[in-house]
């Protein structure tokens, strides 16, 4: 293991660390959505990820 | 009477400063995406070492976290975006770098550009035209991106490509989810920072950027 990777892993580390407060805040303050809400957020990423297919035929 | 006039002027006005930050926020993102394509463009001329891209993303996410949310109300925040960006550009050169000595590396970057932009620009049109609110999705967002994490982490130990791909699959939804609650945010009120919405929406572009330049780099060296 060399040492870009150790300072990779340490600095993800501390990443996660810092964002846990955040998620938990957010969790506990996010709305609770609707399935229609959900179906519009879902709709979209369905797309991207299609999207994404095609450029993977394209190349 | 006086009470329905007084209604009609306070929404228009907090339309009106809404259109405002949204205004800034985009033209800042356009001006900090060039600079950023400045930047890439000189790290790739001066040929830098492939860690350049590690110690700019580590020190541009330092500054981003904890220097810029204590100017974001001043005009030294504006800088502090642009050395952000500047940094994250400069980190990039190495990538592309190395992408462009591949077979069909021009190909590559430009399918990872374009779709980038397509990605962006059709998820924003959604958020704005629909005026959605997409505030729901913060808590999902936020514990699959620390999830993504996670697995990153532990693929830094395993080593297995076919994760890496996954992995980057996950961050273009997860990503993909925060542009949809970034843009609902600025519509319906919540953020009107246009400093700190800008580098939220750039974060969330430059990581389509990589995980596009992943996917399509191990998908199009299968042959």
């Amino acid at each position: 293991m060399d040492w870009m990777e150790i300072v990779s892993a340490l600095a993800l580390v501390m990443f996660i660390i810092f964002l846990i407060p955040a998620t938990r805040d957010m969790m506990r303050n996010s709305s609770k959505g609707s399935s229609e809400d959900w179906m519009g957020f879902v709709i979209p990423i369905v797309v991207v990820v299609l999207f994404v297919m095609l450029l993977v035929k394209l190349v | 009477m006086n009470q329905n006039y007084s209604t009609v002027a306070q929404r228009s006005s907090s339309a009106i400063a809404t259109n405002k930050v949204l205004r800034s926020t985009y033209m800042l993102l356009s001006l900090t995406l060039l600079f950023s394509c400045l930047t890439a463009a000189l790290s790739m001329f001066m040929n830098m070492p492939p860690m350049t891209y590690m110690i700019s993303v580590i020190g541009g996410m330092v500054i981003a976290m904890f220097v810029l949310p204590r100017f974001a109300n001043s005009t030294a925040g504006i800088g502090i975006v642009f050395l952000i960006t500047g940094m994250l550009g400069f980190g990039l050169g190495p990538i592309l770098s190395m992408y462009a000595s591949l077979p069909n590396g021009g190909n590559i970057i430009t399918l990872s550009l374009g779709g980038t932009g397509a990605i962006f620009m059709g998820l924003s049109a959604y958020a704005l035209a629909t005026r959605k609110d997409f505030s729901f999705l913060g808590g999902f967002l936020m514990v699959g991106f620390l999830l993504v994490l996670l697995a990153a982490l532990a693929n830094i130990f395993l080593q297995i490509p076919a994760m890496s791909l996954m992995i980057s699959a996950v961050v273009i939804m997860i990503m993909s989810g925060f542009i949809l609650y970034d843009t609902s945010r600025i519509i319906q009120g919540g953020e009107t920072n246009y400093v700190l919405a800008t580098i939220g929406l750039y974060m969330t572009i430059f990581n389509i950027f990589i995980s596009l330049l992943q996917i399509l780099g191990i998908m199009g060296n299968d042959d």
